[in-house]
């Protein structure tokens, strides 16, 4: 009987560090089933990345739309290329949309914006976004303006 | 000459205990009970303690973050420090004191009153009764203590910077999840807890059953063990951090 209740206690132990882990898994590093969406590529390329990183977000209205899956350099243009998995769901995305890169926050994460244009055609996969606008960088920003460059 | 002799002994002690598992009915009531020794009754320190650092983690997060107007990022900040390093280290050290202790003066005293000798006598070997059952739970329970440990702590602080300080939950949460990944921060915790939880009861059963079986011996022998314990915790920590997190 003694055996019985040790190994009962035992059991639960057992089941509050699993349970601890999936609560760790779900609520604290926020993983989820569906992260794995379906999605495709649409590429774009920016002068200046100014801190954008791999799984950085890709919204449209703020929302979330897809992440960053690679970032390379494109070695004919001198400038980045930035490869983004967009969710099949969001499927209606016009070939004239403008990317940038924008900053969550004064001091947040680099993420890339997404607005869509007035065309009728729509992104597939594999597609590039041409109209790009790179990071705002603010170094570059003071320096043209304490040099006197920026009429206020 | 001592060092290294004890150091060997300890290495081929560790090999045998590890291999001295048995697969039998018998052998896994006995791992049971050990479970239930040092895992389950170190439940209660390790969250109590668990709550109670979380608890500060969420207060002190708050008042330092309130300043720059970022005290959203309280969650992360809980959340990252416990289970990167808070988690598996206090876990470890409280675990060195809790069970470490008990393991060694109970091996020890049976080393001291010839428990041992006299198993081997009835042919009994004492590696596989006594020395393995109780380093597989050692190693068995540190890791689940040290995740239950984790989540106690990000409860507490939630509570206080949520419930009690009126942080946004949401943004609470949210900040959380983006900060925080499941392969880079938790797993290796995890992985942080099982290395120690395997040095500890290494340390814990090998001076149990290596000491000089007087009463003095057992003494000292308890000593070296937390101390042996704690200091390799954190040097071990301070390694496994540099290799996992740092750019060293």
């Amino acid at each position: 009987m003694y055996q019985r209740s040790v190994e009962l206690a035992v059991g639960v132990f057992m089941l509050l560090g699993m349970g601890a882990l999936v609560f760790l898994a779900l609520q604290v590093s926020g993983l989820s089933m569906d992260s794995q969406k379906d999605s495709y590529k649409v590429y774009a390329q920016f002068d200046d990345l100014g801190g954008l990183s791999v799984r950085g977000r890709v919204s449209l209205a703020g929302v979330t739309i897809g992440k960053i899956s690679a970032i390379s350099l494109d070695r004919e243009s001198y400038s980045a290329l930035v490869e983004m998995d967009i969710y099949k769901e969001v499927d209606n995305l016009t070939t004239d949309s403008v990317a940038s890169i924008q900053t969550a926050g004064l001091l947040g994460d680099k993420y890339v914006a997404i607005s869509v244009g007035a065309d009728e055609e729509f992104l597939a996969d594999g597609d590039t976004i041409f109209d790009t606008q790179s990071a705002l960088n603010l170094e570059k920003l003071i320096g043209a303006f304490a040099s006197g460059q920026v009429d206020i | 000459m001592d060092y290294s002799a004890a150091m060997g002994r300890s290495g081929v002690f560790l090999l045998r205990a590890l291999l001295g598992l048995s697969f039998s009915l018998k052998g896994m009531q006995l791992l049971v009970t050990q479970l239930y020794k040092i895992g389950v009754l170190s439940l209660i320190i390790i969250i109590v303690s668990g709550l109670f650092i979380g608890m500060v983690l969420g207060l002190q997060g708050y008042n330092i973050l309130v300043d720059y107007g970022s005290e959203q990022a309280v969650g992360q900040m809980v959340a990252l420090t416990l289970v990167r390093e808070l988690g598996p280290v206090v876990t470890a050290l409280l675990f060195a004191g809790r069970a470490g202790s008990a393991l060694t003066a109970e091996i020890g005293l049976m080393k001291a009153t010839e428990q041992l000798t006299s198993m081997e006598m009835m042919g009994v070997d004492p590696m596989k009764r006594v020395i393995a059952p109780r380093f597989w739970a050692g190693f068995i329970s540190m890791p689940l203590l040290a995740i239950i440990f984790s989540a106690v702590g990000i409860f507490g602080g939630m509570l206080v910077s949520v419930d009690w300080l009126g942080v946004f939950e949401g943004a609470f949460w949210s900040n959380m999840q983006n900060a925080v990944e499941f392969e880079g921060d938790i797993l290796n915790g995890l992985i942080k807890a099982v290395v120690f939880g395997a040095v500890c009861t290494w340390i814990a059963v090998f001076q149990g059953y290596d000491l000089i079986p007087t009463s003095e011996g057992i003494s000292i022998a308890t000593t070296k063990t937390v101390v042996y314990s704690s200091l390799s915790v954190l040097g071990l920590d301070f390694l496994l951090t540099a290799v996992m997190f740092g750019s060293i």
